[in-house]
């Protein structure tokens, strides 16, 4: 039986839209050099969405444990305030400052992992005390205030640019190699895969699944605490309230636009990065094209659904049943 | 002394004890705040207590079916502010008697968690997802009613937002009793039907209640319906609280609802638990609510990270019981 390259549906959705932008939206792939930078629509939407890729590979890992984690915009938003304040209210070196922040993060990434691992608690639970904790924390550490910063290197991170290129897309584009070099120049990816396939199985033949795990949150983390300093660099502030506030939501639904089952085991970066492309894409289109904002969430959950029933092994029954019937009939 | 030592251990692997823990927990927060600020500990405190949490009270009622069933539901802070937006529009724009107004709010409720069981029970998908997406469409569907708040003038609404019930020479709201009457019911249900007894054999274990040939695919339709009836209920509750409709309405409340629900002693494994429970649990959080209030110089974020705090104590216990109780098992 053929079976399609598992990137070949995300990959067909992005060219759907890019090509729906291309007829609707005049000039959409138009690219101009300003000042030796690149600008334009598609530079604007990769610019945009660099968080967001962030922090969904590293829920791409979470997920692919059989994990979730919902702290992510808390996380984001206490690193965030941390390379702030670090900066703004210490005069700390931007590089000490962003190293300090990924510190954090991490330290709230072994958190998850020691209480999912340790514990046994549900991923769910355990995220959702951090992230309801995590904010307040981020709160009290600007007590409440939005904190600004002056800091011209601190900037860069978030609205510079490098050989034409915003640098976020460079930040996104390491990461990216990171993690794809320890899933698939080491056996982390594969242990990673077979933890979430069946746990006690893969307990059964030796892996280290408990350390894995912690890995997978703690390198999640991480990439939520970049993308935060990263969305305060571009925001020149930190506003405890608002950093990557419904970041989770969208992290989980371009994981799972990218092809990874929300069940575990098999996972695609590619695929997430592609995900959550298709999420910016959908964000610029429908402000582009002036139809209410608000429609984007309701198309969003609308996406997710549909999603998660194309993946739904009961669905593929049913609608097999379904065009079998009809198939009958014709003849 | 030995017997006394066997009714303690019995108590501590007792299925209440979360709930007892809760009960004693609430006590002495309510103790302390009336040592510490005064007039604290007046009989108002405590009505209105119950006056601002009504909608909550609810909303965690609807929750705890859904989590003892084993599943969650997200989406019950969305369908409240829906279901507030709904009031608002239809009383103000299309001018609709208030009474048909709040029977199609509680049956849109319905329908809403009923199509969510749908696609978890027929199409197993998984709960956390569904209701996720659920969440983005209630909050979405308010947006495309109104980006505004929308001020309710209903006199049916005004009447239920400013009467006041006598009652220990203190008062209480309208709402108080509704959410008093759901809370018996909803303990009749569980504890009296089959539907209750089926509920906590799903969160016992699914595939074993289906062997036993239960229902559970109407059930578990029902528990995600009932959760939806509750959290319409809720917002029209907590229209008469705030008479007005918005989309920013209860933003969070699904945390603050499973926070509760967790509190006050439901496992979130599923089938542990009790209804009743589940008052305590939105009791404490509106103590340490009113506590900080009372304080008056510490700021609100110190309700995130207080209640952030007692979800890990009481899953922290909770984990410890069920390892003591029953069989340590490799799950994920």
């Amino acid at each position: 039986m053929f079976k399609p390259h598992p990137l070949l549906k995300p990959g067909m959705a992005l060219l759907v839209l890019l090509l729906a932008d291309l007829l609707l939206i005049p000039g959409f792939f138009q690219l101009e050099v300003k000042d030796g930078h690149l600008y334009g629509s598609v530079i604007d939407i990769l610019n945009r969405a660099a968080p967001l890729m962030l922090t969904a590979l590293g829920m791409t890992l979470v997920i692919a444990t059989r994990g979730t984690d919902i702290s992510v915009g808390a996380v984001a938003a206490i690193a965030g305030t941390v390379a702030v304040l670090l900066i703004g209210a210490h005069d700390t070196g931007v590089l000490p400052a962003v190293l300090l922040a990924i510190g954090c993060a991490a330290l709230c990434g072994l958190w998850n992992g020691a209480l999912v691992v340790g514990l046994g608690m549900q991923p769910i639970i355990t995220t959702m005390i951090l992230m309801v904790a995590g904010r307040g924390l981020a709160q009290l550490l600007t007590d409440g205030q939005i904190e600004t910063v002056r800091d011209a290197p601190f900037f860069f991170i978030g609205t510079g640019y490098l050989f034409g290129l915003p640098v976020s897309l460079y930040i996104v584009a390491m990461v990216l190699a990171l993690i794809a070099l320890l899933v698939h120049k080491t056996a982390f990816g594969l242990f990673i895969q077979a933890v979430g396939i069946n746990p006690v199985a893969s307990c059964l033949a030796g892996i280290k699944a408990g350390a894995l795990t912690v890995a997978a949150y703690v390198i999640c983390s991480v990439c939520a605490g970049l993308a935060g300093v990263m969305i305060c660099s571009n925001v020149k502030s930190a506003d405890a309230n608002n950093i990557g506030l419904l970041l989770e939501l969208d992290a989980i639904l371009a994981v799972t636009l990218g092809g990874t089952s929300l069940d575990g085991g098999k996972f695609s970066l590619l695929g997430t990065v592609i995900g959550a492309l298709i999420i910016q894409t959908l964000t610029y289109t429908i402000y582009s094209l002036g139809v209410a904002p608000e429609l984007n969430m309701i198309i969003k959950a609308v996406v997710v659904v549909a999603v998660c029933l194309s993946q739904s092994t009961e669905f593929k029954k049913l609608s097999g049943s379904v065009s079998a019937q009809f198939g009958k009939r014709e003849a | 002394m030995t017997k006394l030592t066997h009714t303690l251990r019995n108590l501590l692997h007792a299925r209440a004890f979360t709930s007892l823990t809760t009960v004693g927990l609430l006590l002495i927060l309510f103790g302390a705040g009336a040592a510490l600020f005064p007039g604290f500990g007046s009989v108002q405190v405590v009505f209105n207590l119950l006056i601002d949490n009504a909608w909550l009270l609810v909303l965690a009622i609807g929750l705890t079916f859904v989590i003892l069933s084993g599943g969650i539901d997200l989406s019950v802070g969305s369908v409240l502010a829906l279901s507030t937006m709904l009031c608002g529009f239809l009383l103000q724009s299309w001018h609709w008697p208030a009474l048909l107004v709040i029977a199609l709010v509680l049956c849109g409720g319905v329908l809403f968690g009923a199509t969510m069981g749908v696609l978890i029970h027929f199409f197993k998908l998984q709960p956390f997802i569904v209701t996720l997406a659920g969440m983005f469409l209630a909050r979405g569907l308010c947006y495309l009613i109104s980006i505004n708040s929308i001020t309710i003038t209903d006199p049916l609404f005004t009447v239920m937002s400013q009467s006041q019930i006598m009652l220990f020479d203190a008062f209480i709201s309208p709402s108080v009793v509704i959410a008093a009457v759901v809370l018996l019911v909803a303990v009749g249900v569980a504890h009296g039907t089959a539907f209750g007894r089926i509920v906590y054999a799903i969160g016992g274990n699914e595939q074993s209640a289906l062997m036993m040939g239960l229902p559970v695919g109407a059930v578990k339709v029902g528990i995600y319906a009932l959760s939806g009836f509750c959290a319409a209920l809720g917002g029209v509750l907590f229209s008469f609280y705030m008479l007005s409709g918005y989309a920013l309405h209860g933003q969070g409340a699904e945390l603050d609802a499973i926070a509760a629900v967790v509190i006050g002693g439901t496992l979130l494994s599923g089938g542990v638990g009790y209804v009743a429970g589940t008052v305590t649990g939105v009791l404490v959080l509106g103590t340490i609510q009113t506590m900080i209030a009372f304080d008056g110089t510490l700021s609100s974020w110190w309700t995130k990270i207080v209640i952030g705090g007692l979800l890990l104590g009481f899953c922290l216990v909770q984990r410890i019981m069920t390892r003591s109780s029953v069989h340590p098992n490799i799950n994920r």
